[in-house]
């Protein structure tokens, strides 16, 4: 058999473990069999590809191979708090590594490119090299590095637009041309800037979007370099991961009830600035651990919903052991989760999962908000603007029409929160002013440890 | 050439909709290791980089293409490893259920 068809084989059979991988990612039973066959797929196309006859440099290879591993494995172990970050980068990776081919592709076959190739070529290095520094910002911000605060001006969709606009025209004169050898730079260099640009109206909240957004145009831009290098394997893995990202983009723009172009053109970070009214001051009931630690244990069934404060308290793990606490004295304790709660898509359920919470406990919003009638206890952990009542009732909020998780309907809410500061959005949440709604006031890890303990020595006081 | 771009087109149509179907059916518990097992996935772009690496062609293509080794084996490399880490954590409760 000549080689050449052994290589293709290999990619081949690369694809189906790739979708196959994909299908078994659909449940946590099977799911690791998914990275079992997405592991030897991948082996399998490195391995053809190094059998390829017209490679003369295998040291280069090496290098790059074992460079690779060397940054990877560390990469491989960050703690999960870090994951966000680490996927923002690892896009930034992947799209790097596309901008790099593509740009060399084009300095060896320029001027002999077909106005078709190089739309493509064109798309593969402005949708990677955007991606690239997008990524790294949006890393950068995860990682604390940047500033978090989103930075606006006016007319910035404009200029974003324009920079976009600026960076295709090239690319269709390009197309035209393609022995203006000299305009290719500033197709880089464009989308360099633009990313940046993108990424600086963004804020925490919005991460779970954004990450989504570039996820999928790092697998549109790899799919794009499958076309100019004529790799159906590689046209493949780009559609498969630029339809994922796309997918979770959408759902994370339903989630935080956003129009899908409001996500493309940068709606971000609009309602911060909406939403700087003054607060009014009323009366909230507030409960000590003891009264909290009371009222938990004569539940029958009590809803926590945790949010990103709890990941940045810490306080999974004093969850997992009040979630044991409960789940002992016959109480049933499930989980509720908004999509957007975390940092990225599905951020929490990994958190609770890290924290050895069973995963048939963590459950979606519709699932956890049908039950919430008949829901004893809704505690609420650094979560704000996924419980806010106000979503569902008052048109003039910021955040009416986004889906939240219906807790103000449990018979008993407790809260717990730092001090009444407002949340991301910085909109006053009515839930904590409600007949029904108990403030427990102070850090989330020390409070819940603090119910764990009365709890565990509730026996002692009598 | 004309033949070749049109079948890729047809390729990455219908990849495109098996991933939409296929994706859509992974359970939102799943998302964040849904998204780093396709970012290792799509760092099969390391054989147009080894490929150009290797042929060496130009000074310039065979930097570019070491650069971008590096960058997807890093992803292959760390995406594997953290997906797998996120799975293993995936705890059903009670050992059997009947």
């Amino acid at each position: 058999m000549p080689t050449e068809t052994f290589i293709e084989i290999t990619y081949l059979i690369a694809t189906v473990l790739f979708i196959l991988s994909l299908k078994w990612l659909s449940s946590p039973t099977t799911a690791r069999h998914g990275v079992w066959a997405g592991e030897i797929g991948m082996a399998l196309a490195i391995g053809g590809t190094l059998l390829y006859r017209g490679i003369i440099d295998y040291k280069l290879v090496a290098i790059g191979l074992v460079l690779g591993c060397i940054i990877g494995v560390p990469l491989g172990k960050v703690a999960m708090t870090a994951v966000p970050q680490r996927t923002a980068l690892s896009h930034a990776f992947g799209a790097l590594c596309v901008t790099l081919v593509g740009t060399s592709e084009f300095y060896l076959r320029a001027p002999n490119i077909s106005p078709f190739l190089m739309a493509v070529l064109s798309m593969e290095v402005i949708l990677g090299s955007l991606t690239f520094t997008g990524s790294l910002m949006a890393a950068g911000k995860l990682q604390e590095v940047l500033p978090q605060r989103p930075i606006t001006y006016k007319g910035q969709n404009f200029v974003n637009l324009g920079m976009l606009a600026l960076a295709i025209a090239i690319a269709a004169i390009l197309a035209m041309h393609p022995e203006q050898v000299k305009l290719f730079p500033a197709m880089i260099i464009i989308p360099l800037i633009f990313g940046v640009m993108l990424v600086i109206p963004i804020g925490g909240a919005d991460m779970p979007t954004v990450i989504s957004l570039l996820n999928s145009y790092a697998g549109l831009s790899a799919a794009a370099m499958g076309f100019v290098l004529n790799s159906k394997l590689l046209i493949v893995a780009g559609a498969l991961d630029g339809s994922s990202g796309f997918i979770l983009s959408v759902i994370m723009s339903k989630a935080m009830n956003r129009s899908f172009t409001n996500v493309l053109f940068g709606g971000f970070g609009q309602i911060q600035a909406a939403a700087t009214g003054v607060q009014e001051q009323r009366p909230v009931k507030s409960a000590t651990a003891e009264e909290a630690a009371a009222i938990l244990a004569a539940a029958n069934k009590v809803v926590i919903v945790p949010g990103y404060g709890m990941a940045v308290a810490q306080a999974q793990h004093k969850v997992r052991e009040l979630f044991d606490a409960l789940s002992k004295r016959g109480v049933d304790v499930t989980f509720g989760i908004h999509p957007v709660a975390g940092r990225m898509p599905g951020h929490m359920n990994v958190l609770l999962a890290e924290a050895d919470i069973p995963y048939d406990k963590l459950l979606d919003m519709d699932a956890v908000n049908g039950d919430m009638a008949q829901t004893d206890v809704a505690l609420v952990i650094g979560a704000n603007d996924v419980t806010n009542p106000a979503a569902r009732t008052d048109a003039s909020s910021p955040i009416f029409g986004m889906p939240i998780l219906d807790v103000d309907k449990a018979r008993t809410v407790m809260v717990i929160k730092r001090s009444m500061a407002a949340g991301f959005a910085g909109i006053d949440n009515p839930l904590y002013y409600l007949d029904q709604t108990l403030m427990l006031f102070g850090d989330a890890k020390t409070f819940v440890g603090n119910i764990v303990r009365e709890l565990s020595g509730a026996g002692d006081h009598h | 050439m004309k033949l070749d771009l049109i079948t890729s087109l047809y390729v990455f149509m219908l990849a495109a909709f098996i991933g939409f179907e296929v994706i859509r059916r992974v359970s939102p518990l799943l998302h964040t290791p849904l998204m780093s097992l396709t970012n290792a996935l799509d760092a099969i772009a390391v054989v147009g980089a080894i490929i150009l690496a290797g042929e060496h062609k130009s000074q310039l293509a065979a930097i570019l293409g070491t650069i971008a080794i590096v960058a997807a084996t890093s992803n292959i490399v760390g995406g594997f490893l953290i997906t797998d880490r996120m799975l293993r954590m995936f705890k059903s409760s009670g050992p059997k259920r009947p």
